[in-house]
């Protein structure tokens, strides 16, 4: 039999898999902290204009949203599996082109800033 | 030594008589240290022969009790009573067609690991003057836990993705395969990658780690697939970007 | 449907097999978490687009984001983020099993060592965006 594709997609998972792990907790509680009356500077617009328009910022940036969208992406497309949708196939161009449209987006939107 | 009636409802199906299987309920009087497996031989011998098992070691080794005990996948001579209160209800193995009773039909599972060449493939023919392959403690240990499978397929009948994909290959085969691939004596990972990391093989796993829960021998299956995936991404990277890295 | 003496085939439903053991549920809900996941990261698009279009763009944006259904909507996300991150490290030494000489690493140290460095790196960012 010949060997899968699959590496391709699962390798990205598995990276934005881990990147997730480490990093959306913090994300999410980082914008939570305003409710709390706690305002972190980075939300500042000026200091996040500064830090998405340094080329360092912006790479950090777009590579988060790429890995995490490909996890996201990825594991759905196991998941409505696993609830019974077999159309495989049509699900995963779906899901890909999903994270391949956002991440897409992320560059360009980075760019104009 | 204390006894007790414990009410077994077990899973019959005669195929010559039979359109579908129906639970049959036997009260067995039993020794407190029985087991599963016990009680079975004891309606077998005392209230019903026509009741079909199989069975052989009764000591978790041969691996052929596997049974679906109160839903679980489980060796019948491993399920203590003692574990268990009210009725005990008995199955065939999940995932595996019924031959009759508890027997089940294995033959999809022993084709697939005939598949992955469990066994070692030399690096290279050594005439027998040349001595043995040796190995030290470290190399013998990375694959050790592996050797323990005793191809009960508890981890099949465990297994929602084999379930839904019959054409997957599952967790047993899958590690007896990395088992010989991590054995530093053996050269035939390359034709085992062949059938494991197609689209058969370790892609339909979706990790659910089930396998290694109710593995009896303490061997983890789900561990060596995403190992399998791992090693097999790095190959992929490989042979489609650095071609020239060939081995 | 009569005897016809070939064996029975179980059939196990596509849409329902999970409720047959908990450990079915616990894996989906693992799954399930990539929506949640998914979502942040559509989120965190919207900011970047919103930072692009300037002051006011993002000023409303934030305010959206800490107003009752955002703050509802990262709550929920936030408990399946650490779902994932726990679920995710928890299997480490399975997937990434490290010998040294003879014996394995214990788990346990694998997964220690993962969780060290996921407060590691939480603290260092919300140093590093000037939360404290």
């Amino acid at each position: 039999m010949a060997k899968s594709n699959k590496p391709i997609v699962w390798g990205l998972f598995a990276a934005g898999g881990t990147v997730t792990a480490f990093i959306t907790p913090v994300l999410v509680l980082l914008t939570l902290l305003p409710v709390v009356g706690v305002m972190p500077e980075l939300l500042v617009y000026d200091n996040l204009h500064a830090f998405a328009g340094h080329w360092v910022g912006k790479l950090l940036l777009f590579g988060v949203i790429f890995l995490v969208l490909w996890h996201a992406a990825h594991r759905l497309r196991i998941t409505l599996h696993d609830f019974g949708v077999r159309a495989d196939s049509a699900v995963a161009v779906i899901v890909y082109l999903a994270a391949a449209a956002g991440t897409l987006a992320a560059a360009y939107f980075l760019l104009r800033i | 030594m204390s006894e007790r009636i414990v009410e077994l409802e077990v899973l019959r199906f005669n195929p010559e008589t039979d359109a579908e299987p129906r639970f049959q309920r036997y009260s067995v009087p039993c020794m407190n240290e029985w087991v599963v497996l016990d009680a079975l031989n004891h309606v077998k011998e005392a209230i019903d022969p026509t009741l079909s098992y199989r069975w052989s070691c009764h000591m978790a080794v041969c691996g052929s009790c596997g049974m679906m005990i109160n839903g679980e996948p489980k060796l019948a001579c491993k399920a203590f009573l003692r574990a268990y209160d009210g009725v005990i209800r008995v199955e065939p193995l999940a995932n595996f067609p019924i031959q009759r009773d508890l027997v089940t039909v294995i033959d999809d599972f022993i084709t697939k690991l005939k598949r992955v060449k469990p066994y070692l493939v030399p690096k290279s023919d050594q005439p027998v003057e040349a001595g043995e392959f040796r190995q030290t403690p470290a190399e013998l240990k990375r694959y050790k836990q592996y050797t323990l499978c005793i191809n009960c397929m508890l981890c099949y009948a465990a297994c929602p993705e084999y379930a839904l994909v019959p054409k997957f290959i599952g967790p047993a085969a899958i590690s007896l395969a990395h088992r010989y691939n991590e054995d530093s004596r053996d050269g035939g990972r390359e034709e085992r990658q062949q059938e494991i990391a197609s689209g058969e093989g370790v892609w339909e796993c979706s990790f659910v780690g089930a396998c290694s829960e109710v593995c009896p021998e303490h061997v983890d299956p789900a561990g060596a697939l995403q190992q399998v995936k791992i090693r097999s991404t790095v190959d992929w990277y490989q042979e489609h970007l650095m071609p020239w890295s060939k081995k | 449907m009569s005897a016809n003496g070939k064996p029975y085939i179980r059939e196990v439903s596509r849409y329902r097999w999970y409720f047959s053991s908990p450990r079915y549920l616990r894996y989906m809900a693992r799954e399930v978490t990539c929506v949640f996941i998914g979502l942040h990261a559509l989120i965190l698009l919207v900011a970047l687009r919103r930072l692009s279009e300037g002051r006011d763009a993002w000023e409303a944006f934030l305010q959206n984001l800490t107003g009752p259904a955002g703050v509802l909507l990262q709550l929920v996300i936030l408990v399946f983020a650490v779902y994932h991150s726990t679920s995710w490290f928890n299997v480490t030494p399975k997937a990434m099993p490290v010998q040294v000489g003879e014996n394995f690493l214990p788990g346990g140290v694998i997964i220690g060592a993962h969780y060290a460095a996921w407060l590691a790196v939480t603290l260092a960012v919300l140093f590093l965006a000037g939360a404290f």
